[in-house]
């Protein structure tokens, strides 16, 4: 079964070639037995695969198959090989798995859409690369599927391009990223040539062998390496793109931009752990981004009114924590809480998706209200989606924050300030979790509501609401591909704290929130408060920053540039030719007496020269 | 044995190819202008006939007799060259037989 | 003797030739032309070049300035002619040309004058003439033969009315 491992990228890939080459001309009843069919082919194939590799491999011994030798030039050698281990192993069953129930959402959402064929192209194309990336066995190919999920990211993200805005939202999701995208071509770069391999094992056991820990070498790779990460996981300093993404359907914002394309940077980080862990320093930045991103996207996202832009900045906020745990080492809770924040937010995601197609499209939150009563289903789906993100007892998102929360306390001299920073955001996390919920499905009814839903949409919702509540028992063991944790337990007060805060957050927003708007509206009258509304509203004013670093020089440059400074040295050659042309052209004239004063000049200099001393 | 020194010759015969050459300049009558070149071609004959003197050798005369038998073919086409250009353009202004916008 | 004969027929050269160039009356000019061209002729007999002398006086003189005759009266320019000639004639026609060929003229006697000092001249038989033609410069001969055909080809050609003036 193992060796089967080829054909779960192999199966979206072909699905993609498929829809891509018939170009829309197949029916819209074939379409989505290709589209989600092969996605679900590969996740049968990955569960399958799943249970043999931990059946017959208690010890956790690694499977590695080599497809072909796909560069191989002097040194530099990278082959087109899948790695498969517990870590790979998570990461595979969440894609597929998740993947899969998204796809068979995507059947009922987008079924009235003309791009039908191109959607799930795209997103079949997607799932290769993100396969790509996660069961890669060198930084080469990850850096292939890295660069294919930046891609399907910008196609998806515009897919209705007739809107310029979403185009606009693509483009810029697109250049931030590869902002990043770059720090880690670096990155490569600096580890080939210092390591003479870009296989990851290869490479992470030479870097032990060879750097000691803090050398400057491993610093500045961990460093260029976390700069893709923060790209592509949407963390400070490039987290601007993704509330802009939410241009995209539905199903792409809780495929792409929640359950798998921003855990990316997660996995990289995971991946390369060894190299983390030789730059100490690196590792503490890790942590700080983590703790500073959770703490403003958090900050924001009680500010926002746009459904699903308040999920994009709580995204980003759940990110924030997989970043502080990695920081701290404590590698295995960092990808658990991605497992369980993959179920909880695509659930978030998916429902909060049901309730824009029943509004008729309607996003802003407070244009919603008592929809508890019309919309059961979706009511509670989204209700054990919210549960699970609050981290409320014996969800499958309490099991991975609280044990996260915990070894970020005891894992670092830093530890309690960090924890402080998780604990805070938790407060909020519930804050603005409420806040939604109290809005949008409880209160007075607003709002016109269509309330038929396909069961290609409510099947999956409740699936995926199961594995929200269950899905903390589904931990997989990561030993021996990630450090084990060897933390002491904290004390039953840091313990009691973490366990109780979202609750707080709960009654705290149902105090301002629920009793009716006009408290918040009082308050908002204050100049303050409106202010820092505002600010928070606007990503903490950081779309602003960059515009004013970076977007308006640039167009200035452009402006300034119109007439193209380099274009003018081969305008100017044109210029002088066509000049001298006519200069010449003069001497044509036809005059015949002209013609003769020509030739006696012409004698005149010759005898002039002839005669030289 | 002439009592003329070449140099005497020789400074006659530019002097004529200047004027002649002048006249070409200058004039803007067709039929001048081929004489003023009959001038100029006169004045080189005159050149190679010194020369020869100068030397004793039949070689300048030969060439003199080459000038002529050109000078004759020249002026036969010349003139009749002259006389199309008079019937196509009614003038023989040399100066507007010139169609090119250079 | 001959020097003094040389000087006065040199200067009646260069006075017609002057003459020719400023006529306004083309018949005029090509008088002048003859007298210049007469006085070449002598200037040669003083160099010792008997046939060439007798050959500008008939070729040259003879037939070739009789062509121009034939031409100018055949086109029968007329007196408006001669006052547009006079209309030509402005001061300031002369002047690039003046500055042109004064150049080539100093040019020309600084040659003439750097050159070595000549020798004594020599007649030159029309014997001698005779073998050279019919010796070395046998194919020059046929060479300017053919050079007359194709004048006289092209000056048929050229002489015949055009088209349109053709009636049958």
């Amino acid at each position: 079964m193992l060796n089967l491992l080829w054909l779960v990228p192999a199966c979206p890939l072909l699905g993609f070639l498929v829809l891509f080459c018939s170009e829309g001309k197949l029916s819209n009843n074939r379409v989505p037995w290709i589209g989600a069919g092969s996605v679900g082919m590969s996740a049968l194939l990955s569960a399958g695969i799943g249970v043999d590799f931990l059946a017959h491999n208690p010890d956790q011994s690694v499977f590695r198959q080599m497809l072909w030798s796909w560069i191989a030039v002097s040194d530099f050698k990278v082959d087109f090989a899948l790695y498969l281990d517990a870590l790979s192993l998570t990461m595979m069953l969440v894609v597929t798995g998740v993947g899969f129930l998204i796809h068979v959402y995507s059947v009922g959402y987008m079924a009235d859409d003309p791009g039908y064929s191109r959607f799930f192209a795209c997103m079949n194309l997607f799932v290769f690369a993100m396969l790509m990336l996660v069961l890669a066995d060198n930084l080469a190919l990850l850096f292939l599927g890295w660069e294919g999920v930046g891609l399907c990211s910008y196609l998806l993200i515009g897919f209705w391009y007739d809107k310029a805005e979403n185009g606009h939202a693509a483009r810029k999701a697109f250049i931030v990223t590869r902002a990043g995208d770059t720090a880690m071509a670096l990155g490569l770069f600096l580890l080939f040539t210092q390591l003479g391999s870009l296989d990851i094992q290869i490479a992470m056991s030479k870097a032990v062998a060879g750097w000691p820990p803090g050398s400057s070498y491993a610093v500045a790779a961990s460093l260029l390496l976390l700069g893709g990460a923060v790209g592509k996981s949407a963390q400070l300093p490039l987290q601007v793109w993704l509330p802009d993404a939410m241009a995209g359907p539905t199903p792409v914002s809780a495929l792409i931009h929640a359950a798998t394309m921003v855990t990316a940077g997660v996995y990289l980080i995971a991946r390369t752990h060894a190299l983390f862990a030789l730059a100490p320093d690196v590792q503490l930045l890790v942590a700080a981004i983590g703790a500073i991103t959770l703490l403003l996207a958090g900050f924001a996202a009680l500010a926002q009114t746009d459904i699903k832009r308040i999920l994009a900045y709580s995204t980003i906020s759940q990110i924030g924590y997989m970043f502080l745990a990695l920081g701290v080492g404590a590698w295995s809770p960092a990808i658990f809480h991605l497992m369980t924040h993959a179920f909880f937010k695509a659930l978030l995601f998916l429902a909060a998706g049901a309730v824009i197609l029943s509004m008729r499209h309607e996003q802003n939150i407070f244009n919603m209200g008592g929809l508890w009563k019309r919309l059961p289903v979706t009511f509670w789906t989204f209700l054990i989606g919210a549960a699970a993100l609050v981290a409320l007892p014996f969800t499958s998102g309490y099991y991975s924050k609280h044990e996260l929360l915990l070894a970020v306390y005891s894992a670092s001299p830093h530890g309690p300030w960090l924890w402080a920073a998780g604990v805070a955001g938790a407060l909020l996390t519930a804050l603005y979790s409420a806040r939604l919920i109290l809005v949008v499905f409880l209160g007075p009814e607003r709002g016109q509501v269509k309330e038929d839903l396909p069961r290609t949409i409510t099947i999956p919702l409740v699936v995926l609401a199961l594995l929200a509540l269950f899905g903390g028992w589904l931990k997989m063991p990561l030993v021996p591909a990630l450090p084990a944790l060897d933390f002491p337990e904290p004390e039953s007060a840091v313990v009691w704290t973490t366990a109780l805060m979202p609750w707080l957050g709960i009654v705290a927003a149902y105090l301002i929130y629920g009793r009716g708007a006009d408290f918040i509206e009082r308050l908002s009258e204050n100049a303050i408060v409106s202010g820092l509304k505002r600010f928070c509203f606007n990503g903490c004013g950081f779309d602003t920053f960059y515009n004013r670093l970076l977007v308006q020089p640039f167009l200035w440059l452009a402006a300034v540039n119109k007439r193209d400074v380099i274009d003018s040295f081969y305008r100017d050659i044109v210029a002088l030719v066509i000049a001298g042309h006519r200069l010449l052209a003069l001497t044509q004239n036809g005059r015949l007496r002209w013609y003769a004063a020509a030739m006696v000049c012409g004698v005149a200099a010759g005898m002039s020269w002839g005669m030289r001393p | 044995m002439t009592g003329v020194s070449i140099q005497h010759a020789l400074l006659l015969a530019a002097l004529l190819f200047v004027l002649g050459l002048v006249g070409l300049l200058v004039r803007r009558n067709l039929i001048m202008m081929l004489m003023s070149v009959e001038i100029m071609l006169n004045a080189a004959g005159l050149a190679f006939i010194a020369a020869g003197s100068r030397w004793g050798q039949a070689d300048g005369q030969v060439i003199f007799l080459l000038i002529l038998a050109l000078a004759a073919a020249e002026v036969g086409v010349g003139l009749g060259l002259v006389m199309q250009v008079y019937r196509r353009f009614n003038t023989v202004d040399v100066d507007r037989l010139s169609e090119m916008r250079g | 003797m001959e020097q003094t004969l040389f000087f006065i027929s040199a200067l009646i050269a260069l006075i017609s030739t002057f003459m020719v160039v400023i006529q306004l009356n083309a018949v005029h000019a090509l008088l002048y032309l003859i007298v210049s061209l007469l006085a070449s002729g002598f200037i040669f007999f003083l160099l010792g070049a008997y046939f060439a002398a007798v050959l500008e006086v008939i070729i040259y003189a003879g037939a070739i300035m009789v062509l121009f005759v034939f031409v100018i009266m055949m086109l029968n320019l007329g007196h408006k002619t001669i006052d547009q000639e006079k209309s030509w004639f402005t001061p300031g026609i002369w002047r690039g040309p003046a500055i042109l060929c004064g150049l080539l003229l100093a040019e020309l006697v600084y040659a003439l004058s750097s050159g070595q000092a000549g020798g004594d001249m020599h007649v030159v038989s029309s014997k001698s003439l005779g073998i050279a033609l019919f010796g070395p410069y046998l194919l020059t001969v046929e060479a300017a033969s053919m050079l007359l055909l194709a004048g006289l080809v092209g000056a048929y050609h050229l002489g015949r009315p055009l088209k349109s003036k053709v009636t049958s």
